[in-house]
């Protein structure tokens, strides 16, 4: 198993370079620098600047000299927060952009799942037309639709929740349920259709006629063999719930690693982008080793 | 055909009509500005109330209609045409080419997309072409997988072989056998897709990285709502609603497409 995830990991870096270099040249053929501002600098401190940061030199220079430094685990000095490293900042804001994906990430396999197998399981009943009707609902609504109106009622009106900041348990409420509630949806929604499918098999009306009780049949023998198809969906779920982090964190005022790269490709903040976008992208491929690893060691027939 | 789908067509029909006809359905252009009544609550004169420079919510948001729905439209299709072409060759030719093709679908999964359309938007301008391109590159993708699995499926199909004997050559038997044979699971896949664009252009104008005015979306009226969403919240209101409304009516469309064309999976994902 550790063999096969460090085999893995070895596969992943090829990506990461290939989406360092893409981020490299679309970062800069974005138009403005770092340096620009309204009044502008006199010509002799901005190449003094620029000399400090090796941005006198060519493009493809400087490019080498960021993998240099990247392999060294070394991204470099912020361009906007004087005297800060981008490690120094990632590490400071990874913490937190993590919690709220997990914290997510629990509501949408919390309540997904049982929803979704609820469903199921009464089939075409009321229950399953509300439940199915609100996660239709709920892989419509934007999240940042969903936030602003959990905003509005719970901070502005009721004021039970605190509508931003990042101080305490008190705080993570509302955003994680406007990060997960749209993922939420599309999980009761899948798991819903697999059990459907896995209900109307003959090994589960072998089990009937053996007389086994319901709940053996829908957690035994029905959940297991369903929830393949959500766990394959897991990989881009993280990501999904990872990337899309940067809008809940703008309206919560988050201080994570998405509210920074938001300010980071204002400020044209070569390095800090660079540094969140490959975090990210690290993210993303060790979710994926990690799903494909949950899969083989579930279903015994996978071997890779 | 249940009374949502129902009410999802009449309120897309109605949107779409809006779009195109915007000038002759809008009360007002989208930058009259109404000095003396700026910041006003809905009222009959204008029906979602208006901004702080007193222009009419509603035109803005009819004429908005135009520029999120043509994101959402153009870039599924396009995302599709794409798709289905690269992926109907990596699926029929195979072996190393597809290969080859389909490691670089891969790559392209692995990127964060959020942060690649961010950042190609803002490199070209923050305009409507700039997140045209940027939700084009990186949505393709799946559909080229999708197309992928199904041509590789279906080319060992008697029909298939029957063609290839009587001497087809291979742009015919994509095209004319089996192109059609999949054209169910493209409709379906159109109308799940575009929701999901919309949706992308509206949370990246929402947070100012999409686009960016002169132009307006349904994302940029949320945007500036929320600035004032305290003192004045119908200004974030009707934007909303009218992104939720749409991308839920295509959802429901969405499943019913899928019901009506595959009844033998019906009520599946």
């Amino acid at each position: 198993m550790l063999k096969y995830f460090f085999k893995r990991l070895l596969h992943g870096i090829p990506v990461l370079f290939v989406v360092a270099t893409l981020t490299f040249i679309i970062m800069r053929l974005v138009p403005g620098g770092p340096f620009d501002q309204e009044k502008k600098l006199p010509p002799e401190i901005l190449a003094n600047i620029e000399a400090k940061y090796h941005l006198d030199q060519s493009v493809g220079v400087q490019y080498l000299f960021y993998l240099k430094q990247l392999v060294h685990g070394d991204m470099g000095p912020s361009y906007k927060y004087i005297g800060r490293d981008v490690t120094d900042i990632i590490l400071d804001t990874f913490p937190v952009s993590i919690t709220l994906g997990l914290l997510a990430m629990l509501i949408v396999v919390g309540i997904g799942v049982p929803v979704g197998v609820w469903s199921a399981y009464r089939q075409n009943s009321i229950v399953d037309q509300v439940f199915m009707f609100f996660a239709t609902l709920g892989i419509s609504i934007p999240s940042f639709v969903l936030g602003t109106i959990l905003v509005w009622v719970m901070s502005n009106k009721l004021q039970w929740l605190p509508p931003a900041l990042w101080e305490g348990p008190r705080y993570m409420i509302l955003p994680a349920i406007a990060l997960g509630a749209p993922f939420t949806g599309y999980v009761a929604r899948l798991i819903r259709s697999t059990v459907l499918e896995v209900l109307a098999s003959d090994y589960i009306r072998t089990a009937r006629a053996k007389g086994l009780t319901e709940t053996t049949i829908l957690l035994k023998h029905t959940l297991k063999n369903s929830i393949f198809p959500v766990i394959s969906v897991l990989g881009p779920l993280t990501a999904g719930l990872v990337t899309g982090s940067f809008v809940i964190e703008f309206i919560f005022s988050i201080p994570g690693m998405g509210s920074f790269f938001i300010t980071a490709v204002t400020n044209r903040d070569y390095p800090l982008i660079m540094g969140v976008t490959l975090v990210y992208a690290v993210l993303i491929v060790v979710a994926n080793i990690f799903v494909d690893m949950i899969y083989m060691w579930l279903d015994p027939r996978v071997r890779l | 055909m249940n009374i949502l789908t129902k009410l999802s067509f009449g309120f897309l029909g109605v949107v779409f009509f809006s779009a195109v006809f915007a000038p002759l359905v809008a009360p007002y252009s989208y930058e009259t500005q109404d000095t003396l009544n700026t910041l006003a609550i809905p009222s009959f004169s204008h029906l979602m109330g208006t901004d702080r420079l007193g222009r009419d919510l509603f035109s803005r948001i009819i004429y908005g209609a135009r520029v999120s729905l043509f994101i959402g439209v153009l870039t599924t299709l396009l995302a599709l045409l794409i798709g289905t072409i690269y992926g109907s060759i990596s699926g029929y030719v195979g072996g190393r080419t597809d290969n080859l093709m389909m490691r670089i679908v891969d790559i392209v999964f692995a990127l964060p997309d959020m942060l690649m359309i961010i950042l190609i938007t803002v490199m070209m301008g923050q305009g409507v072409i700039g997140i045209f391109v940027a939700l084009t590159l990186v949505s393709w993708v799946t559909i080229a997988r999708l197309v992928r699995g199904e041509v590789l499926r279906l080319r060992e199909q008697a029909y298939v072989e029957a063609a290839r004997a009587l001497g087809a050559n291979s742009l015919r038997i994509v095209v004319r056998e089996i192109l059609p044979n999949i054209l169910d699971l493209m409709v379906v896949t159109l109308t799940f897709r575009i929701p999901v664009a919309i949706l992308a252009e509206s949370t990246l104008s929402f947070i100012g990285l999409g686009i960016a005015p002169p132009f307006s979306s349904w994302g940029t009226l949320a945007n500036e709502g929320w600035k004032a969403i305290k003192f004045y919240p119908h200004l974030i209101l009707f934007p909303s609603l009218a992104i939720f409304l749409t991308i839920l009516s295509f959802n429901f469309l969405g499943d019913w497409c899928r019901d009506y064309l595959d009844p033998r999976k019906k009520s599946l994902i």
